[in-house]
């Protein structure tokens, strides 16, 4: 008799790496890649938008002026050039920063895991909303936190509840929010909770992290202050150039006050040593150049604002009655809420079969919510691909409907 | 040999398939074979195995399409020969609900199961027959896709009020459910390869959490296997009996896994009867293959003989 080990280090993982398994889930959007679906399930931005000849060109420089420079190793800190160009991306939103105060990382991602590494010891009470970027769970959730869930509503975190857990006794090391067109919900964070929000994190001393990805994808109205304009010391801001130019490029960053960015620059050297001086001055130089990315950025903002309209009018007329949705300002996705018989993650293979994709809302929250909702983005596929998607879905929940029907006595 | 090796395809098993694809690519090429592989999801099937003729095709795609007889017929009309069970079988193995019937058919033990139709549900009022349905088979029972691989769609339930949202998940895979008897025992695989089927050594499944779900079967280290099964010689013979009565009674060819149980009572009763084993790092057949002293390299030499 032998017995059979497949994983040779099977005993020798911590504990952490336990909740790293197989899932059908991914099983099944790697048919859902299969260009036939239609698929409302990643969040990519509409790369093809971009001026290829003229990125090129960017590249080209780069390498022929600078090829010493960007082919080297650089600082944790990233390029002082960079930086400017970031603070001047941050000005666009209301935020006054230093280009010392700026920790350049592998897109806001490597920011999210690097302030886990810096904030979080395990057990640790950290709050999050509820739903949130799946992205920052997993980042945050390496450091074995324990997650305090923040709900949400059309006004973004309903920051009572929040209040209400602090008047209880709980203490998190942070609170992390993505207060503009947010992920996966596509909701905003209304003024008077920003206001609300601040005060209450600044009285009881808590650090908020504040995750900006989508702001400058505005479709309509007046951008809300961003939580750093309005409390600079107690909030650490993060921004990526993955939505307003290339997620390819791998570039975001991190604001924060002297003593946070000095730990960032060193746990940031010990994961990867430095960004990549490549991408970093094509990135710069991209930047450098105003009328090219306003109106680049200009052009993905009205894609996106008709593709979210297609995706709005599509749902209205599909998805049945006892569905509900977000409907944002902006950003790349819409939250949709079904019955509460009904299981996303469970239907899931149905919706492949009929070439449509999404993501289930379990996804989101860190203690298995989120049953009976899923996150359509609309953000990669045309118009007429997102009507066709929504319709199949709805068709798909029509029947899902009856057939649950025909079970209740 | 100039041979087609055929995976990947469109299902949710589709990196399964293509992992075991490559793996069994490699071990065809080391046997001195000209092997290529053909992803039927990005290639046209027919005008690339026409362009291309090959002398045999390995049938490395999982679930439907690549096991329930479709990509079967297709060769059948290209007269390609091709490694594993003919069509009209692989129709039945493929569909729970048929392939039990089978098994009663032969005497061989299965745990009680009822069907439940999707088509009822909705268009003839069937979901008032679910609580006979459920109370025939007891509770806890298990709820499962009549057609579809891997435990995809596959729950166990324990309370009445739940049977609804199972049968859903389960119709998600598949047109119709099946609700069965839920054994409590040891989980054992049978390999078996060659012409006639040879059964290998068992392999007794103890998956970590319990539960031998997707997630337990495909990551590594997350179940633990044991080759052959730590079973008494004479529960062993009744699973060996009871396997080769399945592949006899489905007409399994080449190679085949059949999924088993032993209850309480030592009993052996078979679950199902996979026409298309998996061939991933953590795939039962190899492991089968292993403990009967058979490399990789061995398993898939014996499968192209037995199928050629």
């Amino acid at each position: 008799m032998a017995e059979f080990s497949i994983d040779r280090f099977v005993d020798r993982y911590a504990a952490r790496a336990a909740g790293m398994t197989a899932s059908e889930v991914r099983a099944l959007f790697a048919v859902a890649a299969r260009p036939e679906v239609v698929s409302l399930a990643g969040g990519m931005p509409y790369v093809q938008a971009l001026p290829t000849a003229e990125v090129s060109a960017v590249a080209r420089e780069v390498l022929e002026e600078h090829g010493d420079i960007a082919l080297q190793y650089g600082g944790g800190q990233g390029s002082i050039g960079l930086r400017e160009r970031l603070t001047m991306l941050m000005a666009e939103e209301g935020i006054a920063a230093d280009p010392e105060d700026v920790v350049v990382t592998t897109g806001a991602q490597q920011a999210l895991d690097l302030l886990g590494k810096i904030f979080i010891d395990p057990g640790d009470l950290i709050a999050v909303e509820a739903p949130a970027y799946v992205g920052a769970l997993t980042a945050f959730g390496a450091y074995e936190p324990r997650f305090l869930p923040i709900e949400i509503d059309d006004h973004g975190m309903i920051v009572d509840q929040l209040e209400q857990a602090l008047v209880r006794g709980e203490r998190p090391a942070f609170v992390y929010t993505v207060p503009n067109f947010g992920n996966p919900a596509g909701v905003t964070l209304s003024a008077a909770r920003r206001h609300q929000l601040i005060a209450l994190c600044r009285e009881a001393g808590i650090p908020i992290i504040e995750d900006n990805p989508y702001g400058l994808l505005r479709f309509e109205g007046e951008a809300e202050p961003c939580l750093r304009s309005l409390d600079p010391d107690n909030v650490i801001y993060l921004g990526t150039v993955s939505k307003t130019f290339s997620p390819g490029v791998r570039v975001g960053w991190a604001l924060a006050e002297l003593s946070v960015v000095q730990r960032l620059v060193l746990a940031k050297e010990a994961a990867d040593l430095c960004s990549s001086n490549l991408t970093m001055l094509m990135t710069e130089r991209w930047f450098s150049d105003e009328q090219r990315w306003r109106s680049t950025l200009a052009g993905l903002v009205e894609t996106y604002r008709s593709r979210r309209d297609a995706m709005l009018e599509a749902l209205e007329e599909h998805m049945p009655e006892d569905a509900t949705w977000t409907r944002p300002g902006g950003g790349f996705y819409v939250w949709a809420t079904l019955p509460e018989w009904l299981d996303a993650k469970a239907l899931l293979a149905a919706a492949v079969e009929r070439r449509v994709a999404y993501v289930p809302g379990t996804a989101f929250y860190p203690d298995g919510r989120g049953a009976n909702r899923m996150r359509l983005a609309f953000c990669y596929p045309p118009e007429d691909r997102i009507r066709e998607g929504v319709g199949l879905l709805g068709a798909l929940l029509h029947d899902e409907e009856q057939l649950y029907r025909s079970m209740q006595d | 040999m100039r041979i087609a090796v055929i995976a990947g395809g469109r299902t949710p098993e589709r990196d399964v398939s293509l992992r075991g694809g490559h793996r069994v690519h490699t071990a065809l090429e080391d046997l001195g074979h000209e092997a290529w592989l053909v992803d039927p999801a990005d290639a046209k099937l027919v005008a690339s195995l026409r362009e291309r003729t090959p002398d045999l095709c390995w049938l490395g795609l999982h679930g439907k399409e690549g096991e329930d007889g479709t990509v079967q017929r297709l060769l059948d009309l290209l007269r390609l020969p091709y490694t594993g069970t003919a069509a009209f079988d692989c129709e039945l193995s493929f569909d729970k609900m048929l392939a039990k019937d089978v098994l009663r058919r032969a005497g061989v033990p299965t745990p009680d199961w009822v069907v439940i139709e999707g088509s009822a549900l909705r268009d003839l009022g069937g979901g008032a027959a679910l609580h006979e349905a459920v109370e025939r088979v007891g509770l806890p029972c298990i709820v499962k896709p009549s057609r579809s691989g891997s435990a995809l769609g596959v729950g166990s339930v324990e309370r009445y009020e739940d049977v609804p949202g199972a049968v859903m998940s389960a119709l998600s895979f598949s047109g119709a459910a099946i609700i069965e008897q839920q054994v409590v025992g040891t989980e054992v695989a049978v390999g078996a390869i060659g012409t006639p089927l040879e059964t290998m050594p068992l392999v007794e499944i103890v998956p970590k959490e319990g539960v031998y779900d997707y997630a337990a079967r495909y990551t590594a280290g997350a179940t633990d296997h044991y080759a052959p099964a730590r079973l008494d010689p004479t529960v062993s013979d009744g699973v060996h009996n009871a396997a080769a009565g399945a592949l006899a009674a489905l007409g399994t060819r080449h190679v085949g896994r059949v999924d088993a149980i032993v209850d309480r009572a030592e009993r052996a009763m078979v679950l199902e009867v996979n026409v298309s084993p998996g061939m991933t790092e953590t795939s039962l057949l190899p492991m089968a293959a292993n403990a009967a002293g058979l490399s990789f390299e061995d398993l898939c030499d014996r499968i192209i003989r037995a199928a050629t």
